[in-house]
């Protein structure tokens, strides 16, 4: 894994920003040539903080991506099981995830693979562990019977078939999660643990978030910053691809 | 993009790099429209995962709902308050040349006139949307003549009248119909005044307190009764008093039914009112404030003598008055200098300026589900304006019915 150690919020932010744009811009997407990211999902449509009105309103609404191109787990279908199956065929279909993104809950699920969740589990309905809902009943307005207990998930199998993983990790309260992630052993208790065994994962993180982890770990993976900066300088842009196209080697492999 | 609309088929206009006056803030947003109203693209991607047909950009202009101006007597040498015969084309003028002003609504005005005027105009005034021929029609705003003597200002004292006979009727019968009347002036200190008030209300007709020596309890009786409107507070009305406030009082009153708001219309031209008594005004109630022109025929021409209804004025550079007296009588302001003389005189935000000549006014009329805001599915009425409140381009029902050219005309 790589672990990039940024010193705040914003800083670990841009950094992840950068190098997912860099990875899209080397793709070479194009007609037909998609360049999957796959993103954890989380409340019902229609509710003004819905994952829906979330990613119009930070990420559909700035970028030209046409709405066909857009798959999100719809926690409304009919057949929910149905849903969670036809969405693990569109993956397929679409070449599968090229990068996963996500973070992680400070009891260090991805997407919403609560502790106890199958490592080889695929996309299902999943319900939700009682951290999970206090931590979204400030979605709703405070009130806990109007959160909802369960959600549409992608499983932790299924972010281990993409070909990239990224975890964002930001915070003092997330700290401990990270340590479990990676310095601990895999464990179904702490899901996120099991990219220990993804051969491309980067953790992105700020001071804040490795406080719980060893000195020795944290000033290891700062010595390296210096290469890992390179992923995001220079920064590619979709113009400039022709003549880049010979550089465009990673500096080095996990 | 090919785009898979499963609503309409009508071209998607999304209008970027601007500033959009939305929950009474300027937001770095994108404005989209379809079928002459704002569409909600979040909507439309999810729902119909349709896209824009054409993208413009706005280069960094403000865009605000369209201006709304609930009094104004005429302009460009048309009158509303003369009965000609070609009084069609002069509101059609009026209505094309306001589009520069930012006006994509408003209602004319007539001043005191006897009945025949009132016959015979009220029935060529008709409610239509706006559109490239013009700013929309409202309704009619009849100021008068149910008002007081000793505050007629720069109405005809002949033609002034009471209802104190038959109410209801007496004022049916001077005005002949009230098809398309939106609101009526009158003084609530005249007998069975209320009784007319309710009456109105009932039709849906907005009621205005003003050219009035009315105190405070008869105003805020008046309130109680369904009035909802000052016609150009300070002007035509007794002075605020500390121990009687008069009709100014409404602006604080605690007697005003829950759940209403009283507005009031402020002409915001530097002359009716000192720039001191609109910034009072405006700290006690900023919620009620609409910006009106009052303009009369003369605006937009040279100085000189022009008339309104059946006096004679003269305009000397924005003063107005009744030929040969010092007798205000309207204005030729135009409402985007009244906009930008409100934002100067009362150093309150672009936001709060813009909302008093368009937010405000509908909600006074009601219609601010449709107009008066850029809120989703309401009608597409709307100003590109720059950082100076300057108006750049206006629209109606998404279309451009106005720019200004590079020769600035």
């Amino acid at each position: 894994m790589k672990l990039i150690i940024l010193e705040n919020y914003s800083q670990a932010s841009e950094w992840a920003a950068k190098y997912i744009r860099n990875r899209i811009v080397q793709f070479e997407p194009g007609p037909g040539r998609f360049f999957t990211l796959g993103l954890p999902t989380g409340l019902p449509r229609d509710h003004p903080e819905s994952y829906h009105s979330f990613m119009w309103n930070n990420f559909f609404k700035h970028i030209d991506i046409s709405p066909e191109n857009v798959h999100i787990l719809d926690g409304n279908a009919p057949d929910l099981q149905a849903e969670c199956d036809a969405f693990e065929e569109k993956i397929k279909a679409a070449g599968g995830i090229e990068l996963f993104v996500g973070g992680i809950g400070p009891d260090g699920h991805i997407a919403f693979n609560e502790p106890g969740s199958s490592l080889v589990s695929r996309t299902r309905v999943k319900t939700l562990a009682m951290d999970t809902i206090l931590a979204n009943a400030r979605f709703f307005d405070g009130d806990l019977s109007k959160v909802p207990t369960m959600a549409l998930t992608v499983g932790v199998g299924t972010v281990m078939d993409a070909r990239e993983v990224m975890i964002l990790i930001t915070g003092a309260h997330k700290a401990f999660a990270l340590y479990k992630a990676i310095e601990d052993g895999v464990n179904h208790m702490w899901t996120v643990s099991a990219f220990q065994q993804h051969p491309n994962t980067v953790f992105v993180c700020d001071e804040d978030a490795t406080l719980e982890l060893k000195v020795k770990t944290v000033k290891y993976f700062k010595g390296l910053m210096l290469v890992h900066n390179k992923l995001v300088e220079p920064l590619y842009s979709m113009k400039e691809m022709g003549a880049e196209r010979s550089q465009s080697k990673k500096p080095y492999s996990d | 993009m090919p785009s898979n609309k499963s609503v309409s088929d009508a071209p998607i206009v999304q209008f970027t790099n601007c500033r959009i006056l939305r929950d009474h803030q300027l937001q770095r947003e994108d404005l989209w429209v379809r079928e002459g109203k704002i569409l909600n693209p979040e909507k439309l991607f999810f729902d119909e995962k349709g896209s824009a047909d054409v993208q413009l950009d706005c280069k960094d202009s403000i865009i605000a709902p369209g201006f709304i101006d609930v009094q104004i007597n005429g302009g460009f040498g048309v009158d509303f308050s003369l009965a000609t015969d070609d009084f069609k084309s002069g509101i059609e003028l009026v209505s094309q040349k306001i589009l520069s002003h930012g006006v994509t609504s408003f209602c004319p005005t007539l001043v005191t006139s006897p009945p025949s005027v009132y016959h015979q105009v009220l029935p060529q005034i008709s409610v239509r949307n706006g559109g490239a021929h013009g700013a929309g029609i409202l309704g009619a705003h009849l100021e008068g003549p149910f008002i007081s003597k000793e505050k007629k200002g720069a109405h005809p004292e002949h033609c002034l009248r009471t209802f104190e006979a038959g109410a209801f009727q007496d004022l049916l019968a001077t005005y002949g119909s009230l098809d398309c009347v939106q609101i009526v002036t009158l003084a609530p200190e005249m007998r069975r005044s209320n009784e007319v008030i309710q009456e109105l209300t009932k039709r849906g007709i907005c009621v205005s307190l003003g050219h009035s020596v009315a105190n405070l309890s008869q105003a805020e009786e008046a309130v109680q009764h369904g009035a909802t409107f000052i016609t150009h507070l300070f002007n035509a009305m007794l002075p605020f008093h500390h121990r009687d406030p008069g009709i100014v009082g409404l602006l604080t009153s605690d007697k005003i039914p829950a759940g209403r708001r009283v507005f009031y219309g402020m002409i915001s031209d530097g002359i009716h009112t000192n720039p001191a008594a609109l910034r009072i005004a405006h700290r006690a109630h900023p919620k009620g404030l609409v910006l009106v022109t009052d303009a009369i025929a003369g605006m937009g021409l040279a100085p000189g003598r022009h008339t309104l209804g059946q006096q004679v004025v003269e305009i000397d550079g924005l003063n107005t008055y009744i030929a040969g007296t010092k007798t205000l009588s309207g204005s030729v302001a135009t409402m985007d200098t009244c906009v930008r003389h409100f934002q100067e005189a009362t150093g309150c935000s672009v936001e709060t300026a813009l909302e008093a000549a368009s937010l405000h006014p509908a909600q006074l009329l009601g219609i601010e589900h449709k107009k008066g805001t850029l809120n989703y599915d309401s009608d597409a009425d709307f100003l590109m304006l720059n950082d100076s409140l300057y108006v750049q381009a206006t629209y109606i029902a998404g279309e451009e019915v106005w720019r200004q050219d590079a020769l600035g005309m």
